[in-house]
């Protein structure tokens, strides 16, 4: 097999992020990631350990949560992203981010992002969720400040602001 | 880091990737999830020139029950495996298999087919599905073919398809009445990979003598094994704890685990036969018709 790997193409894609059309050009390596980041300037979204182990770069595709680090761009054509930018609106804060700031929830921040995407779509699966729906919820998001049990007490109060806002 | 270049293709049929794969044999690689195959692209460990990215091609996508059996196509998530009420009532290990793979991300991502071709020594599809006889169908220029999942790993991150056969389906057949199965895994913290697992799928008959038995032991080989020792101590005969006891024992020669950071040989053996004997317990037990809740080992 020839070492020398052909000079590619970039393709355009389409994709909604937080409800707004971007169209992009993008070479096959690009990390979803590094397009929300660098490309759409969506700084919001970390990348952790760039090894599909700690989460920090967790956003919701297509109503599901993924690494983003994990993930070609291309990939994300024709589809919809959500990130952490969309939880704030209006100049409020989304009762997640109340949550964590008045539980402590996050020390250095860096975790955060991650946490509070796979947060909103256990939330938004399961209102009402138990310690230990909370914990297995988050597994797949690292935090080296907490020690979660912040995390989760903030989650808990989340839910408990998002069921009475529902009512 | 950054894979090295690629060209990159999205299909949106089987015909169309099959053609791609075709064109291109050894240099080109499938994408399913990718949760496998990325983060090795970005270590460099693989380096395909071409990418066909399968996750357009939605006639692989569905779970079905069929004369019998329970059908999973290629690219069904273990997400979509681990929400399935269908799944959950008629075959639980399934369930308990897809609840333990990664975490809630990596479980949205990757796919059955995917784990499967994949071929990951301590990957949890395979010890599940070799204790189900679980068969698969893979399609290539020249058609279809079924094969056991047996016949399909070949070897650690190898798997027997030939370079232009795309893996399409996962059937597993849905045993009878009186049968209950486990899936124990053993990890040393969330989102990873076994140190070793056990697999148990158990029938009973009206007499409660073990009508059938599947025993599949994963992480402790280079590819998941199938206990045929195990389950030949078991098959015809009331199973009890003395029974279970010696059967177990004979897991740890059935394995042939490598040492690495999950654990030495010593204690792969060792890990393997006291999750075996608790798996097979758990097995009958769910079989003789008792709840028995699982928490994490």
């Amino acid at each position: 097999m020839s070492e020398k790997h052909s000079v590619v193409r970039k393709s355009k894609i389409t994709t909604r992020v937080n409800g707004k059309d971007y169209e992009c050009e993008v070479e096959p390596r690009l990390l979803l990631v590094d397009l929300l980041r660098d490309e759409l300037e969506l700084t919001g979204t970390h990348v952790g350990c760039d090894t599909s182990n700690c989460g920090a770069c967790t956003v919701i595709m297509d109503g599901r949560t993924i690494k983003s680090c994990t993930c070609f761009a291309a990939a994300a054509d024709g589809r919809e992203i959500v990130t952490v930018e969309s939880l704030a609106g209006d100049g409020r804060l989304h009762p997640l981010q109340q949550a964590f700031w008045e539980n402590h929830g996050l020390q250095c921040g860096y975790c955060t992002p991650g946490v509070l995407m796979s947060a909103l779509y256990l939330l938004s699966r399961n209102p009402d969720p138990t310690e230990e729906e909370i914990r297995r919820g988050i597994a797949g998001n690292l935090c080296r400040c907490t020690g979660y049990q912040l995390i989760v007490e903030s989650i808990k109060d989340a839910a408990k602001k998002m069921r009475e806002r529902a009512k | 880091m950054y894979p090295k270049m690629f060209e990159y293709f999205s299909p949106r049929s089987l015909e169309e990737a099959i053609g791609l794969l075709s064109s291109h044999g050894e240099e080109a690689k499938l994408l399913a999830g990718g949760q496998s195959l990325i983060p090795l692209m970005k270590l460099r460990m693989s380096s395909p020139r071409y990418l066909v990215d399968i996750n357009r091609v939605t006639e692989i996508s569905q779970i079905r029950e069929e004369n019998g059996s329970l059908l999973f196509g290629a690219l069904v998530r273990h997400a979509e495996i681990e929400e399935s009420q269908t799944v959950r009532s008629k075959l639980p290990i399934l369930y308990e298999a897809a609840s333990v793979i990664g975490d809630v991300q990596i479980r949205n991502r990757g796919t059955i087919g995917g784990a499967l071709a994949h071929a990951d020594p301590a990957g949890d599809w395979a010890p599940v599905l070799l204790a189900l006889d679980a068969r698969v169908k893979c399609r290539g220029p020249k058609g279809e073919r079924a094969l056991g999942v047996d016949e399909l790993q070949q070897d650690a991150y190898a798997n027997s398809l030939s370079a232009d056969e795309i893996l399409t389906e996962v059937s597993v057949p849905l045993p009878g009445s009186g049968s209950g199965g486990v899936y124990l895994k053993f990890e040393r913290k969330a989102g990873d990979f076994a140190v070793a697992s056990a697999a148990v799928q158990v029938s009973l008959d009206e007499n409660g003598s073990c009508r059938s038995i599947g025993v599949g032991l994963g992480a402790v080989g280079l590819t998941a094994i199938r206990a045929r020792n195990v389950e030949a101590l078991l098959r015809g005969k009331k199973i009890n704890e003395a029974l279970i006891k010696k059967a177990a024992a004979e897991a740890p020669g059935e394995s042939d685990p490598l040492a690495d950071t999950r654990g030495s040989v010593e204690y792969k053996r060792h890990l393997v036969q006291v999750l075996c004997a608790r798996a097979l317990n758990i097995a009958v037990r769910r079989a003789r018709g008792e709840e028995v809740k699982i928490t994490h080992v």
